[in-house]
């Protein structure tokens, strides 16, 4: 084991499949010259010369061109800088990159990861904060995934780069210099299945990014009043992994989700559709969401506190589904 | 017929004269598709909509001729004529345009997302502008593999107008890629007149504000778009990097096939089909210059016909995909990283 930060932790990761892989290349804002403004891209362009591409301020082109790349034969990781602006390449990402394969019959595959720092920074303010995943969900055609520890970081990224078709990887802001420990010997963390974190027996919280940390957070705290939560890091949001969630709903009756998004038509929505279809019988209260509040991300502190999901959101939902305290 | 810019030698005279009548034979090949196709669809054996290609043939072939079947290109919704002219099968492209199981996209594309991967054909685009990026893609990786193939992006007038036209652009003009823009001017975007739509006199003009270098010619004499084709391409694979190439023609069919045409007169339309059709102009000069006989020129007519033909027989009697072929092909075959 060494401990690395998240941001060392995917470096390593970019590192490992462009040496296994001579066709993976990575293209992106400010990542060659200034290494990334979160430093996860330091010393890689001299590591591997012509295959990190500082881009113009065209994410358009940046998507586009990473598409026009993945069907004639590389592999490239296009680097969105701000999850945000996703939203200025909507078209490429929904309309060609998601659809390309199906609308041409499976003629080609189309390798491709699209990295999108997301999540609130204090202060950064509405266009800088969000959670975006809520925009893809309805999506056919695309994968997404988010790790919640360095060595997820690591595992979830080379797994993203090694599949054959798109990945979306959402990579919280706030945890690049978190550090945590990542196995030495080379490892993949699988797409589409997700990882019990806690095992409890009253409620399950299903969480992915960031809202794992704080769930855990939540979860020394409810133990102490005697509630035993089990946490369900989901790692892939879309598909998700359904059994996993039911299994352990069907175990504790009771489920939670957190995701730092919008709660309204968030992922969590989606979910909770899916389980209370599968464990209706088994639910001994609604399936509740933890998320932010149907604003933009405000800039001010005590705003930004109050829309903000937080540690003490969590406990009260699980207190809620336990119908231990009102809201 | 030959070149009027200085620059572009007159290199369709030193083709063999099977080189100048398989022009020709592309041009014939286009325009009986998309006439056989508008009666089908006007018959209601293809649904959905149609864009023809019908007057424009010019383009697609000249810049075609000049391609090795590992280039790629890029298309738009007029897309037919770029794939029979990049080497495209007529009876698959049928089979598509009638939803049927052995069409190029299973019958999941249809006419908008006529597609062959396999000569390089990278798809027509439901999205004006769609393909401007994929095109400076596919010059990636050109430029990353060091190969020496090259990437045509077909776009319209109106499609020049996309903010992704800007960005394509620029990237590609940084990196000195080998991507060809061919600007396919019909005169309209629907039904908007390209002197309201677009700003500058000439599309080509936009080049200057990339630092490449820019073209208008007429997309309508093969002879030129051939030339011209010709030396940019050959400036594309030594590295030369893009360059923007405006191909004035016109669109003699209405946008779409049933297109009531209320924003142009008859009488417009008429001139142009007497005086502006490019297989007409093409042919008449390889008569008078005693290229071609008319019989060898029938005879590519009647050949043309057979082809089309066996390609609707073919698509009337392909069997349609099974209702739950619907959710094949959003994702590629994994191997290792999904459960
Ligand atoms: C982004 C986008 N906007 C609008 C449309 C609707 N539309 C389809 S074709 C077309 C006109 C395109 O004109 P042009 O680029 O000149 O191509 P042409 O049809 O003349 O070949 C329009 C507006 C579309 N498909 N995509
Ligand atoms: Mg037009």
């Amino acid at each position: 084991m060494s401990i690395l930060s998240f941001s060392e932790a995917t470096l390593q990761a970019m590192i490992e499949e462009m040496e296994r892989d001579p066709t993976v290349f990575v293209m992106g804002e400010d990542i060659a010259r200034q290494g990334g403004i979160f430093g996860q891209f330091k010393g890689l362009p001299d590591r591997f010369p012509g295959r990190v591409l500082d881009t113009p301020i065209s994410e358009t082109a940046i998507l586009g061109s990473a598409l026009g790349a993945a069907l004639t034969g590389l592999r490239p990781v296009a680097d969105m800088h701000f999850a945000d602006f996703i939203s200025v390449a909507y078209d490429e990402l929904v309309n060609q990159i998601a659809k390309n394969r199906y609308m041409f019959g499976g003629q080609a595959n189309i390798p491709l990861v699209v990295r999108a720092p997301d999540g609130i920074v204090p202060g950064a303010a509405a266009q800088h904060s969000q959670s975006v995943e809520g925009w893809l969900m309805n999506i056919p055609g695309l994968i997404m995934v988010s790790p919640s520890s360095p060595a997820t970081a690591k595992g979830l990224l080379k797994s993203a780069i090694r599949s054959n078709n798109p990945v979306i990887y959402f990579e919280h802001k706030v945890l690049y210099p978190q550090k945590g420990e990542v196995p030495d010997k080379e490892f993949l963390t699988p797409i589409g299945k997700a990882e019990v974190r806690r095992a409890g027996k009253d409620v399950t919280i299903v969480a992915y990014s960031i809202m794992v940390q704080k769930a855990l957070e939540a979860a020394q705290n409810l133990s102490k009043e005697g509630i035993e939560v089990e946490i369900i890091d989901l790692l892939t949001i879309k598909p998700f992994d359904l059994e996993t969630i039911v299994t352990s709903t069907r175990k504790t009756h009771r489920c939670v989700i957190a995701h730092e998004g919008v709660v309204h038509g968030g992922a969590g929505a989606e979910i909770a559709s899916q389980v209370q279809q599968e464990a209706f019988y088994y639910l001994d209260a609604p399936i509740l969401r933890v998320g932010t509040k149907n604003v933009p991300i405000p800039f001010s502190p005590p705003l930004l506190d109050f829309v903000a999901p937080k540690v003490a959101n969590i406990e009260q939902a699980v207190k809620q589904v336990l119908y231990r305290e009102g809201r | 017929m030959g070149v009027r810019i200085k620059e572009f030698p007159n290199v369709f005279l030193e083709l063999p004269s099977k080189g100048k009548k398989d022009l020709l034979r592309t041009m014939i090949r286009i325009r009986s598709f998309e006439t056989r196709v508008e009666e089908l669809f006007l018959a209601k054996r293809i649904p959905g909509f149609v864009h023809l290609y019908i007057g424009e043939e010019g383009i697609a072939t000249g810049i075609m001729a000049n391609l090795r079947k590992t280039d790629w290109i890029t298309s738009t919704h007029r897309g037919h004529g770029h794939a029979i002219a990049k080497g495209a099968q007529m009876n698959r492209m049928m089979a598509e345009l009638y939803g049927k199981r052995s069409g190029y996209c299973k019958g999941k594309g249809g006419s908008m997302h006529i597609a062959d991967f396999s000569v390089g054909m990278l798809g027509a685009n439901g999205v004006v502008g769609g393909g401007f990026s994929i095109a400076v893609g596919a010059g990636m990786t050109a430029w990353m593999k060091k190969t020496d193939q090259v990437a045509v992006c077909f776009f319209g007038d109106g499609a020049s107008n996309r903010g992704t036209f800007h960005e394509a652009l620029n990237m590609a003009a940084i990196w000195k890629l080998p991507v060809l823009f061919v600007n396919e001017n019909n005169q309209y975007a629907s039904t908007t007149p390209v002197s309201y739509g677009v700003s500058a006199s000439r599309i080509s003009d936009r080049a200057v504000g990339y630092g490449i270098d820019g073209y208008t010619i007429d997309g309508n004499n093969v002879v030129e778009v051939y030339n011209v084709a010709h030396t940019l391409i050959d400036r594309l694979r030594a590295g030369k990097g893009p360059i923007l190439l405006e191909c004035r023609t016109y669109r003699v069919k209405g946008h779409y096939v049933g297109d009531p045409e209320k924003y142009r007169t008859k009488e417009e339309v008429k001139k142009q089909i007497e005086e502006n059709d490019p297989i007409q102009r093409y042919t008449s000069y390889l008569i008078e210059q005693s290229f071609l006989k008319p019989e060898e020129i029938d005879a590519l007519w009647k050949e043309a016909k057979e082809e089309v033909e066996a390609a609707v027989r073919y698509a009337e009697e392909e069997p349609y995909p099974a209702p739950e072929e619907a959710l094949e092909d959003l994702f590629g075959p994994e191997q290792e990283v999904w459960v």
